[in-house]
Formats: structure tokens, sequence, C-alpha cells
């Protein structure tokens, strides 16, 4: 029941607030959709801890363990982009950026890509995995674009049609996934693209169909990831959009995309052919790591910066994932969760820096801790959180992601070193010089909401120290059952 | 030689065509004669479909057919010749296309699409497997069309003439997607259309163009 209530009600929120968003009281409202959204799930976590996995709707819906926790996590990083946005979205109205009509549209996407990326979570139908991933890239498209600036069209527009062209490999790859499940579950039925189906037949499908569906799906739901090389549209669409929408597009999309990769990879290995599907992973994470990092030297732009490191953190996740085994699986659906939770913390805090600054060119940015502690502390603590350092859970995952690459592929490790280092000493320099120094920046007409920053940032503290005895158990469920 | 049904023989008829007028959008420089071309595209791609749902007796692919003859022959065209109407972009061409060069690599990628999907058709089972080749051909033509074209316009047309191929694949590979699917995936595309021809306008208004050259700006230096 509650998981009609996750899905209906962001779809709901979206209807409603494409006809009264120009009220003055739309970002409230958005608050409450989105807090409405993140108690649904929590009673469907609940639900799923006593009962255990769920089908609904003609199997057409389904919760697991790898599932259930990202939904959860989805609904409640929307939440607090939510109550981020009130005050944000409220700055850039009264800067001139975004009208009335404007912030209209901006509300109804929100809750439409809240609800975009929950349908992709939640189905179980390969197809409408693919729709609803479509869905989220038409949705962002419009979010990108919101301020109509030359750069951000141009950011939205390189963004629809990479991902666009991206996805539609995608398409390829799931039709030819139903082609091979079609043989073993016939047509008739339309069971043949129901995860739970083919997760049973898996050891029954043609292993060449399915390594060539597999490319074309890393390929297509890659793009969406931000691997490298396809990860072209990944900084402009961070850095044009709102900063909400960054936000939820590097703490939320990216790992909804990565999710479906995932998916598919847990039926090519099952189909038993070698281990092509985690190389190839493994391959384009490396190659995201050691890219990002040395792109993260060249950046101005302090968005554009966290876009990059966003890239690197979804290459070493791609890489768990491609080593595969429980320790790294488990690492990898970690990360997932703690890479979210900061990210979003430190675009939160980015957001309120670059409008006290007025501007998002870091050198113009200096001395937010003097004329805003709570800002200049969120942002260096999260900055502290992402680049790895301990207590925090990022340093945890990626301990854990690192000491396996050394047992099973030792030649990685300095590769993933190498990356972790120069990524550190470029965005650590950087985020330091605008910390410290002669404040630049000034005071705002709305008290920024700081309280999404530091409650994410202690549940990364907290997952970091200790690890709630549940949580633990569906990791190690999900890693078993991806393998 | 053995002699094909001719609802085959048909089929493998349509199919060619589809690969001609893919060379033919590939090569067509004017923006109102490129549309008519992926009208053409629609119509033989739902003339095909509806004789494999005659010769198979798959009724669910009578209504892929006029889905596509809905949307794709109708609306879509109805809707990219309103905007460039109203663009006033109608009579615009295409300059610096190198034509013979982008011919030449696009018969270079039907030979590999034809190489690739050989040891898959072989294990499909439908009647129309041995056109799979000619699909990812049409997917990868498009995607050549988007490469090559530095038009606003150009390159959405080219993106739905590649879920155009991804439609005649799924039909060739396993008579259609289910339903649901389907539906959804016509749903999104003619969703993604109408917001692209309200973002042309955006663009229009902030570069007094729909050339991409304008859109520069955001790179790495």
């Amino acid at each position: 029941m509650e998981i009609y209530f996750v899905l209906g009600i962001p779809l709901a929120g979206a209807l409603a607030l494409a006809l009264v968003g120009e009220r003055d009281w739309a970002p409230e409202a958005n608050v409450g959709i989105s807090l409405a959204t993140l108690s649904a799930a929590a009673a469907l976590t609940f639900d799923v801890i006593g009962h255990g996995p769920l089908l609904a709707w003609n199997e057409q819906l389904f919760v697991d363990p790898f599932n259930v926790f990202l939904v959860a996590l989805t609904a409640l990083v929307g939440a607090t982009t939510s109550i981020f946005s009130r005050p944000y979205m409220r700055i850039e109205q009264h800067h001139g950026r975004v009208n009335v009509r404007r912030l209209r549209l901006y509300h109804s996407m929100f809750q439409m890509f809240m609800f975009t990326m929950l349908l992709a979570l939640l189905t179980n139908n390969m197809g409408i995995l693919w729709v609803a991933m479509e869905a989220a890239t038409l949705t962002t498209v419009l979010l990108v674009s919101l301020y109509r600036t030359p750069a951000s069209l141009e950011a939205a527009w390189k963004y629809f049609i990479l991902c666009g062209v991206g996805i539609a490999q995608a398409l390829f790859g799931t039709i030819l996934l139903y082609l091979a499940a079609e043989r073993l579950l016939g047509a008739a039925g339309s069971t043949a693209l129901l995860w739970t189906h083919l997760n049973d037949v898996k050891d029954g499908l043609e292993p060449t169909v399915l390594q060539l569906a597999f490319v074309f799906l890393l390929v297509g739901y890659g793009t969406k990831v931000g691997l490298a090389p396809l990860h072209n549209w990944l900084p402009d669409a961070h850095a044009e959009g709102p900063t909400p929408i960054s936000a939820v597009l590097s703490g939320l999309l990216l790992n909804v995309a990565l999710y479906a990769v995932v998916r598919c990879k847990v039926l090519v290995d099952g189909s038993g052919n070698g281990a092509l599907a985690g190389h190839l992973m493994m391959g384009f994470g490396l190659l995201s790591v050691v890219l990002a990092a040395f792109f993260l030297w060249r950046q101005r732009d302090i968005k554009r910066m966290f876009a990059y490191s966003s890239i690197e953190h979804m290459g070493i996740i791609t890489f768990a994932f491609g080593m595969g085994g429980p320790v790294a699986t488990f690492a990898a659906l970690l990360h997932m969760t703690v890479h979210s939770l900061t990210k979003s913390a430190i675009f939160f805090a980015v957001g309120h820096a670059a409008q006290k600054a007025g501007t998002q060119i870091m050198e113009n940015i200096r001395g937010l801790i003097s004329m805003s502690p709570t800002v200049g502390w969120g942002l260096m603590l999260g900055t502290l959180a992402i680049l790895g350092m301990p207590p925090f859970g990022v340093f945890a995952s990626e301990f854990l992601i690192l000491i396996t690459a050394m047992r099973d592929h030792p030649w990685a490790t300095p590769i993933l070193l190498l990356g972790l280092g120069v990524a550190f000493a470029a965005v650590f320099m950087r985020v330091q010089a605008m910390i410290f120094g002669e404040p630049t920046v000034k005071p705002l007409p709305q008290s920024p909401a700081l309280v999404p920053v530091f409650t994410h940032l202690a549940i990364v503290l907290m997952l970091g120290l200790y690890m709630p005895p549940y949580l633990a158990e569906w990791y190690r469920q999900a890693a078993e059952m991806i393998g | 030689m053995t002699h094909l049904p001719i609802s085959i023989q048909l089929i493998n008829l349509f199919a060619a065509v589809l690969l001609l007028v893919s060379f033919a959008m590939l090569s067509q420089r004017r923006l109102v004669s490129l549309i008519d071309l992926f009208a053409m595209q629609g119509a033989v791609l739902c003339l095909s479909t509806a004789t494999v749902a005659w010769n198979t007796g798959q009724t669910h692919l009578y209504f892929s057919a006029v889905l596509t003859l809905l949307l794709k022959v109708i609306a879509l065209p109805y809707l990219l010749h309103r905007l460039i109407r109203r663009l006033n972009v109608r009579w615009e061409a295409e300059p610096m296309l190198n034509i013979p060069s982008t011919m030449l690599v696009g018969v270079m990628l039907v030979i590999f699409c034809f190489g690739l999907a050989q040891p898959i058709s072989e294990l499909a089972s439908t009647v129309t497997r041995s056109t799979l080749g000619i699909a990812m051909a049409v997917v990868m033509l498009s995607f050549l069309m988007i490469i090559t074209r530095r038009k606003a316009v150009t390159q959405v047309i080219g993106f739905l003439a590649m879920e155009n191929g991804l439609f005649f694949a799924a039909t060739s590979a396993t008579y259609g997607m289910p339903m649901v699917v389907e539906l959804s995936v016509a749903l999104d595309v003619l969703v993604g259309m109408l917001i692209l021809g309200v973002f042309f306008f955006q663009i229009r208004e902030r570069f007094d163009s729909l050339d991409l050259h304008h859109m520069e700006s955001l790179k790495e230096d």
C-alpha cells in the first residue's frame, strides 16, 4: 500500500503545483509534499523490514533490499533539498534571476523529477525503468534551463542531446535483453521484461546476446551516471542550473542511473560468461576517477569543481561494483549512500556561499567563515568528508574499496590512490582559500537553511562511526544478491 | 534460390526503403525536405509493422502500427512543420556539409552493423530477424546525422529518426516490446518534442539563431 503513496504523492504534487505553483506559499507546499513522500517512504521501509521484499500491481512494482534503501535515501535527500530550496529560491527571486512563473515550473518539475526517480527505482519492468530515466532527463532539462541565460540554455541543450542519444542506446540494450528473455519466458504474458522473472531464469539467458545488450546498457545509462568519456554534460548541467537541482542531480540522479546499470549487471553475470560486465565497469570507473581528478585542477567555478568530484566518486562506486564480491559491493552501496548525502550537503552550502559572494568563481569568494560561520563550517566539514577524511563515512567505504582492490586487483590500487590524492590536493587548496582570507561576501536578504547541511553531515559522521544493524543487514543482503 | 512468401519479401523491401530514406536524410540539407523524409520514414515503418502483424497474426502489432501512424507520420511532422514556420527557418539549408565523406562513413557503419547483428539475428525466432542489421544501421545513421549537423532542429530530427530505428529493431527482433512499454516510450517522445519546441524559441531569443555554433562557450580550456 505504502508503495502507491511513495509514487502517488510526488505525482499528485507535481500536478497540483503546476496549477498553484505561483502562490506565495508554493515553496512551503513543496516542502510539505516532499515530507509526505518521505514519511510514505519511511513507512514502506518499515514494512519491508518487517515483512521482507514485496511485489505490487501485477508484479510491475517491487521492493527488495537493493532498492529499498535507495528509495529511502532518495526521499530523504528530496525532502532536505526542498527545505534548502525554500529560502534559496526566494533569494534568487529577490535577486531577479527567476520570476513567479518560472518558480511554478520549478516546483512542479521538482516533484515530477522526484516521481520519475522513485518510479525508476521501484519498477520491476526494465522497459518502464528506461521510460522513467528518459522522463527524468526531460524534467531536468527544464530545470537546468530555468534561468534562461545563454549558458544555461547551452548546458540544457548539451544535456538533452548527450543524454537523449545515450539513453537511446540503453533502449536498444533493453530490446536485446527482451530478445534473450522472450525465448525463455515467452512474449504472451509480457513477463519477459520483469526483473524478478529475469533474475529467476538468468542462468538460462543467451550469454552472447546479454553481453552485447550490456555494452549498450552500460553506455546508455553510463552517460547519465557521468562515466568518462561520456561525462561532458555533467559539469555544465551542474554549474548552470539552480543549486538545489545540482544537489539532486549529484545526490540522486547519478545514483539511480548507476542502480539501473547494476540491475543489468546482475543479469549478465548470472548468464554465466566470464567477467565482461565487471571488467567494463572497472575500466570505465578507473578512467572516470583519473580524468575527473585531473580536471579538478583546472576548475574556476565552484559548482563545476564539485560536479567533477561527483564524476570521480561515481567512478569509484562503478569500479567497486565492477570488482564484485561481498565486501566491494557492500562498500559500493555504502559509498552511494554517503556520497549522496555529503555531496548534496556540499551543494547546499555552496549555494548559499555563491549567493553571498554573488558569483560562482572561486577566486572571488573569500572569507566565508568570518561572514557566516555556519556556511563556512558546513562547506569545510562537507569538503573534508567528501575527500575521505576519517571519521566520516566516506572514509570507511573508500577504505573498504581500496583494501579489496589491493587484494583482488593490485594493479588498480596505485591508480585509485593517485586519483584520490590529486583530487584531495586540488579541492582542499581551493576550499581552504574560500573559507579563510579577507571576506568579500555580503549578507543575504533571507536567512539560509542550514539544517539540511548539518543533518546530512551528522548522518555521514554516524555512518563512519557506527552503522545501525538493520542498515548493515540490508547492505549485506543486497550485496549478496548483486554478487 | 528459394522463393520467399510475398509478405516476407514485402518486409524486406520496406526494410531496404527504410535504409534508403535514412541515407537520404543524412544527405538532405533543406529543413522542409528533411521533415518530409522523416514522415516518409514513419510511413514505411508503419507499413512494415502492419505487414509483420498480418504475416504473424500478432494483433498487438496492429496497435503499434496505428501508434506509429498517429505519432510519427501525422503528429510529429505536423508539429515540426508548424515549428519551423513559426521560427521562420522553413527554407534554411545546412551549410558546410561534406556529403560524399558522410555517405562513406555511413556505408561503413551499415557494414559494421550487419556484422554486429549477424550472431544475434541467428538467435532470434522471428520471421523478420534478417532485418535486425538494417534496424541497427538506421539507429547508427541517425546518430551520425546528429553528430554531423550544426542546427538544433536537424539534431532533433536525427534524434526522432533514431527512435524510429529502435522501434524497427524491436519489431524485427521480438515482434515489438510489451504494449505498456511501447505506449510509454511514445509518450516520452511526444512530451520531449513538445518541450523542445518551447526550447527552440528560448534558444532563438537568446542567440538570435538556431545555429549551434553560438553555443560553444561551455568547455574545458
